[in-house]
């Protein structure tokens, strides 16, 4: 299994990377651009788990160590590895 | 007395602390490596700053799952008090041994200077020696300072008296301009609810050395001392 993982701040706290590279886009002239948040993108490459047993699993992760959930919300999606 | 200084792979301010409480205050200080697992005999424990584990994922993210963190935790659920400088500091809100999160500064620099603190509290085991409401000059030295939490455990933290540091102007006075880098009400330390651990941004182990011309630090050396001995 192949676990891909999103992990970003939580609504309402502030995302001051997003922040900066927000007003970058905006003096390069994309005055479309409303709003930009950053987070993280991990890959997780599982071994020998059912697609059930994975997801648990990397709840398991997440919430142990690949996000704070102090600030950080994370979601993920599961795929048969190569 | 017997005090430890815990060194993960990547602390760097580990040599600045021992130095200061072994050679200025006279203490019988230890290295404890981040794989050793016993700590009973100390009188306290300093997590130094640093770049623990290169910072990866989150600062001290990876460190609080060292072998000696669990030890650690053990040895503050007893009563023993912990020091948590800057990385340290990062490490005691990562393994929750402490409440809230050091997320980027509000600028996106890293900030190195020195600047000034108010003492909120000196009911502490690490202000006991300082008047409440004294302005300390600390250095900072960090990307990653900007203590938030959410407005529920803001609020215990302040009906507990858990906020031990705010950063200030030299006057004591907290104008937006005292903040260096958009900590939550000015949060530059915070101590758990028994009080026995406290973690700090700032750099006491920098301004503790007689041969320089501050030594503001020393107060909280000193109060860690003359607290451990209160209790000895």
């Amino acid at each position: 299994m192949l676990a891909k993982i999103h992990v970003t701040l939580k609504n309402g706290v502030l995302d001051s990377q997003g922040k900066a590279v927000h007003h970058a886009l905006n003096d390069l002239g994309y005055s479309e651009v409303q709003d930009v948040h950053l987070g993280k993108y991990m890959e997780v490459k599982l071994k020998g788990l059912s697609k059930e047993e994975a997801e648990g699993r990397v709840i398991e992760m997440c919430e142990k160590l690949l996000a704070n959930t102090v600030i950080e919300s994370y979601r993920f999606t599961l795929e048969p590895a190569e | 007395m017997k005090c430890g200084i815990v060194v993960f792979p990547g602390s760097n301010c580990d040599h600045d602390c021992y130095h200061i409480l072994k050679h200025v205050h006279q203490l019988e200080t230890h290295w404890i490596w981040h794989k050793d697992e016993v700590l009973d005999s100390f009188d306290f424990i300093v997590l130094p700053g640093g770049f623990s584990y290169g910072d990866y994922l989150r600062p001290g993210a990876i460190a609080r799952f060292s072998p000696i963190m669990k030890s650690v935790t053990d040895y503050a659920n007893k009563g023993g008090r912990v020091l948590g400088i800057c990385n340290g500091f990062q490490i005691l809100v990562e393994s929750g041994l402490l409440p809230g999160v050091l997320m980027d500064n509000a600028g996106q620099r890293f900030i190195c200077k020195d600047l000034t603190l108010r003492v909120e509290t000196n009911e502490t085991p690490f202000t006991s020696q300082c008047t409440t409401g004294t302005v300390l000059r600390i250095p900072i030295n960090h990307g990653q300072g900007r203590y938030f939490t959410d407005s529920d455990t803001l609020k215990r933290l302040k009906d507990n008296g858990q906020v031990i540091l705010r950063y200030c102007d030299a006057k004591g006075g907290t104008p937006e301009e005292a903040n260096p880098n958009g900590s939550l009400d000015h949060i530059a330390g915070v101590a758990n609810a028994a009080k026995n651990v406290m973690g700090m941004m700032p750099h006491p182990e920098r301004c503790a050395d007689p041969l320089w011309n501050n030594v503001d630090g020393q107060m909280i050396f000193k109060s860690l001392i003359e607290s451990s001995l209160a209790h000895s």
